[in-house]
């Protein structure tokens, strides 16, 4: 029998008190597509950096074609043959192709005769692969499904076998994602192995032919894709059954509670991100605010919570103003009529990570009873009210004195959320709930959401994920370019049609 | 590329124990490098410092009265930086806060001797903190960055004073640059006559009951900077300013008040100096000890549990190298200028030096125990 192209037999990691990987061991043959699938926190990330000798293991080994390698850094993996495709793309913006793929690769400078020839070779890669990229291209003009093969053709040209993909297609419009798995299938074609890491249930259906399963830092199964379902991985990963399907009954509308008219927003670099939109939301109803990440949502969502200012427009709050061009509300006070955020970025806007979890648990609240009296906060009440909203949240680990920034990035969202559910806010801007958020907990936060929604509240849903927005949502704006592009209710549109109106071409 | 510690294996005791602690050592064998290179013996001069600042009882009350100056200034910059403001303006603000002990105390020298103390505190504060107002707005509003402001305003403090004491509220009855004495009883009450209570008898102390209130500052900054909703907005706005906006906290609004209570701790320092020690304001009183303050915050991780011993140990520094170089010729003043410089490069400026190397020895050692 063959061996294996890459072998892991009993690698163990740990951070701290936390065990990210356990005795992991795993065979993957050559020319096929391997599926890891796990819930946020499982240990995949950590698995596939130990492969790519970001971190190494505290025991265990790895194989490449039956010989044992020794990984110190990511060179040491280049040079066996696997390269790793992040999900934030390591490439210079102001640089072409050609440029970040030669750029520190050759250990001299490239010129003449030798740049020539690395660009015959790309372009023979370019080929084989149909990647179709223009390698003169300067890569800030490029969208991100390009620049994610950018990154493929770099893998290519340094001579990997083994490619790793983590979350390749969080930030893909539906299109992107068809033409991604095009190139991976004729990757798999030429005999080159790939390794993906994901938590999408149908892309290991879609690509795979083997698919192994985490949970906890174990690996608790193996099997081929054709042997199983979406119910049966889903329920491998969490360790219980799963409902896929949101039971929501339909909404019950109230008045509009929440009303945005010809709004313009800029970003800091003074370019104009949102551009005149307009749109309401009543309450007991869910609108969700598709698109491809940067087309203004972000700006949208900072100027509606009042972090940022708006350049023209009006914003209502039960029919009364509260932000034109000279009044910034400030988020406290929108805090008080009601209005919650849970923002899209948790690490830069939602947490202070440095903060331990209790005091994060009551960010932006701390001045109120019974967080604080006077001014003087009420530790052993914020930490009793923190367990029991831990316990309520299921946030691991349960300790309200841990530093934030130790949590998983789904339990530093269950903080945030808890904190923003908690005070039943009458409108909720909600940005990315999911993002980074295992299956057992976007079930939790799904339905939280539907229930928030059923007691009359009124709900901005910005999600790149669409899947979320057609689950959750009553009705579904797309943005593109700062414009409103379309509105749908959701009953009767497709994700073909969204992806499309997503990518500005309906 | 090295593999990074895990910060969440590092014992507490290792990063803020040990670390600084070689630092320390490191610090001191460089320093008695300068020693032996200037032609004395290192440890002759170590035992000099110990025995001139712990020996006698004179001595160890020296110590105590400089740990009092630097456990103020030292206060004072770790609450500006817990805001992540570096207020190198504590000398300025210290200045300034004398003149506001200085200007109270003569004015209403008449009332309650208590009550003149306390308006007296309230004065150095409140011109401490208006010093360092200015440049906190600037920074605020007009992202003028601290660090190049307050040392700005330490000049201008300086020129001030000088201005103030020879032309305006000079004693005119003699030539120096000093005012008149304060009344006799609104003056602190100092450890000579605290010793005398129990017939000891020492010549002079310039301890005094300033260093009661540098334990009473401590555990004020304490309280406000992790009990208070103040403190826990200064935390924030220093820790993450973006999701302070997000959560409603006004970074312009802290700023302020982190710098107001920084320089308002600074201020304090006029009250060891005018009320305990000098009765009056002298040209230069402030003396470095705002800069020293910076290092001591450094090396006491910006927490008063840290800061204490480290204003200790500055303490014992100062005492224990005059004696140094009043017994070492060869040793200079400017000698023990050099050792603190030293001491403010290894805990300051190259913290971090060993700190992956002491920390990872630790944790592979610690695991390798678990794992037996």
């Amino acid at each position: 029998m063959v061996s294996p192209i890459l072998e892991l037999k009993n690698i163990n990691k740990s951070f701290g008190h936390v065990q990210a990987n356990k005795n992991i061991n795993l065979k993957i043959n050559q020319g096929t597509i391997h599926g890891i699938i796990g819930e946020n926190g499982a240990g995949k990330s950590t698995l596939m950096s130990i492969v790519y000798g970001l971190y190494q293991a505290d025991s265990g080994t790895i194989s490449v074609s039956g010989k044992e390698i020794k990984l110190k850094s990511p060179r040491d993996s280049i040079e066996s043959g696997i390269g790793m495709v992040h999900q934030h793309f390591m490439l210079v913006e102001n640089f072409t192709v050609l440029e970040n793929i030669v750029l520190g690769f050759e250990g001299e400078f490239v010129f003449g005769e030798k740049l020539k020839k690395a660009k015959q070779d790309l372009k023979n890669l370019c080929d084989t692969y149909k990647l179709n990229i223009d390698l003169e291209s300067v890569i800030s003009d490029l969208s991100v499904g390009f620049r994610q093969r950018v990154e493929i053709l770099k893998s290519l040209y340094r001579g990997a076998e083994i490619f790793i993909l983590d979350e390749p297609t969080g930030v893909l419009t539906p299109q992107e994602v068809d033409e991604l798995f095009k190139i991976l299938r004729s990757l798999k074609e030429e005999g080159k192995t790939i390794v993906l890491i994901t938590h999408k249930l149908n892309e290991i259906m879609d690509l795979t032919s083997e698919v192994s399963v985490m949970r906890q830092g174990e690996v608790v199964g193996h099997t081929k894709t054709s042997d199983t379902n979406k119910e049966k991985l889903a329920e491998m990963m969490v360790g219980r059954s799963v409902l896929l399907r949101l039971n929501k009954e339909d909404a019950k509308l109230g008045d509009v509670v929440f009303k945005v008219e010809n709004l313009t927003v800029k970003d800091d670099l003074d370019v104009t991100r949102v551009k005149n939109v307009s749109f309401e939301i009543r309450s007991g109803e869910i609108l969700g605010l598709a698109g491809v990440t940067g087309n203004g949502q972000t700006e949208l969502l900072e100027a509606l919570s009042g972090i940022r200012k708006v350049e023209s427009g009006n914003i209502y709050l039960n029919d009364e103003k509260v932000s034109d061009k000279e009044n910034l509300l400030d988020p406290r006070k929108l805090k008080e009529k009601g209005l919650a955020h849970v923002p899209e970025d948790r690490q830069r806007m939602g947490l202070v990570t440095n903060f331990k979890a209790y005091e994060n648990l009551i960010f932006g609240y701390h001045d109120q009873e019974p967080y604080s009296k006077s001014s003087i906060l009420r530790d052993s009440d914020i930490i009793t009210y923190s367990k029991k909203v831990m316990e309520e949240y299921d946030v691991r680990p349960r300790s309200p004195q841990l530093i934030t920034s130790n949590f998983s990035g789904g339990n530093q969202q269950k903080i945030i959320l808890s904190r923003e559910l908690n005070e039943s806010p009458k409108i909720l801007l909600v940005g990315q709930p999911t993002r980074g958020v295992d299956i057992g907990a976007i079930e939790f936060i799904h339905q939280r959401l539907i229930d928030m929604r059923d007691k009359g509240a009124a709900i901005l849903l910005v999600s790149v994920e669409l899947d979320e927005v057609l689950s959750l949502s009553d009705r579904i704006l797309v943005m593109f370019d700062g414009n409103i592009v379309g509105e749908r209710i959701n009953k009767d549109v497709t994700d073909r049609e969204l992806g499309l109106l997503m990518a500005g071409v309906a | 590329m090295t593999n990074a510690v895990d910060k969440s294996k590092v014992p507490w005791w290792v990063s803020n124990l040990i670390v600084p602690l070689v630092n320390l050592v490191l610090a001191l064998l460089v320093s008695a490098l300068f020693i032996f290179i200037a032609g004395e013996n290192p440890i002759k001069a170590v035992k000099l410092i110990i025995y001139g600042s712990f020996g006698y009882l004179d001595g160890f009350a020296y110590t105590l009265y400089y740990t009092t100056n630097f456990v103020f200034t030292g206060l004072a910059f770790a609450v500006a930086f817990h805001c992540r403001l570096f207020n190198i303006g504590g000398e300025g603000q210290a200045y300034i806060g004398g003149l506001g002990v200085f200007l109270v105390a003569i004015n209403v020298s008449f009332l309650p001797v208590p009550i003149v103390w306390l308006l007296a505190i309230a004065g150095a504060v409140v011109f401490g903190a208006a010093w360092a107002f200015i440049p906190a707005y600037l920074q605020a509003k007009r992202g003028s960055h601290v660090v190049i402001t307050t040392i700005m305003f330490n000049f201008i403090a300086s020129s001030l004073m000088v201005f103030l004491l020879v032309d305006v509220i000079r004693d005119m009855k003699q030539m120096g640059p000093h005012t008149v004495a304060l009344p006799k009883e609104i003056w602190f009450p100092t450890f000579k006559e605290f010793a005398a209570l129990f017939g000891i008898k020492i010549r002079y102390s310039p301890l005094n009951i300033s260093f009661l209130l540098a334990i009473a500052a401590s555990f004020f900054v304490w309280f406000l900077v992790w009990k208070t909703k103040w403190g826990y907005e200064m935390r924030a706005v220093g820790h993450n300013t973006q999701a302070a906006i997000y959560a409603g906290i006004s970074p312009y609004k802290n700023i302020i008040i982190a710098m107001c209570i920084s320089g308002g701790l600074a201020g304090l320092l006029g009250i060891n100096e005018i009320l305990g020690v000098h009765h009056k304001i002298v040209a230069g009183f402030p003396a470095g000890y705002g800069f020293t303050g910076i290092a001591v915050a450094l090396m006491g991780r910006n927490h008063p549990i840290g800061i204490f011993p480290a204003a200790f140990l500055f303490g014992i520094l100062y005492q224990g190298g005059s004696e140094v170089t009043f017994d070492m010729p060869n040793i200079t003043r400017y000698m023990f200028v050099a050792v603190q410089g030293v001491i403010i490069l290894f805990s300051g400026a190259l913290e971090n030096l060993f700190r992956p190397q002491i920390e990872s020895f630790f944790v592979n050692r610690l695991n390798r125990k678990v794992s037996v």
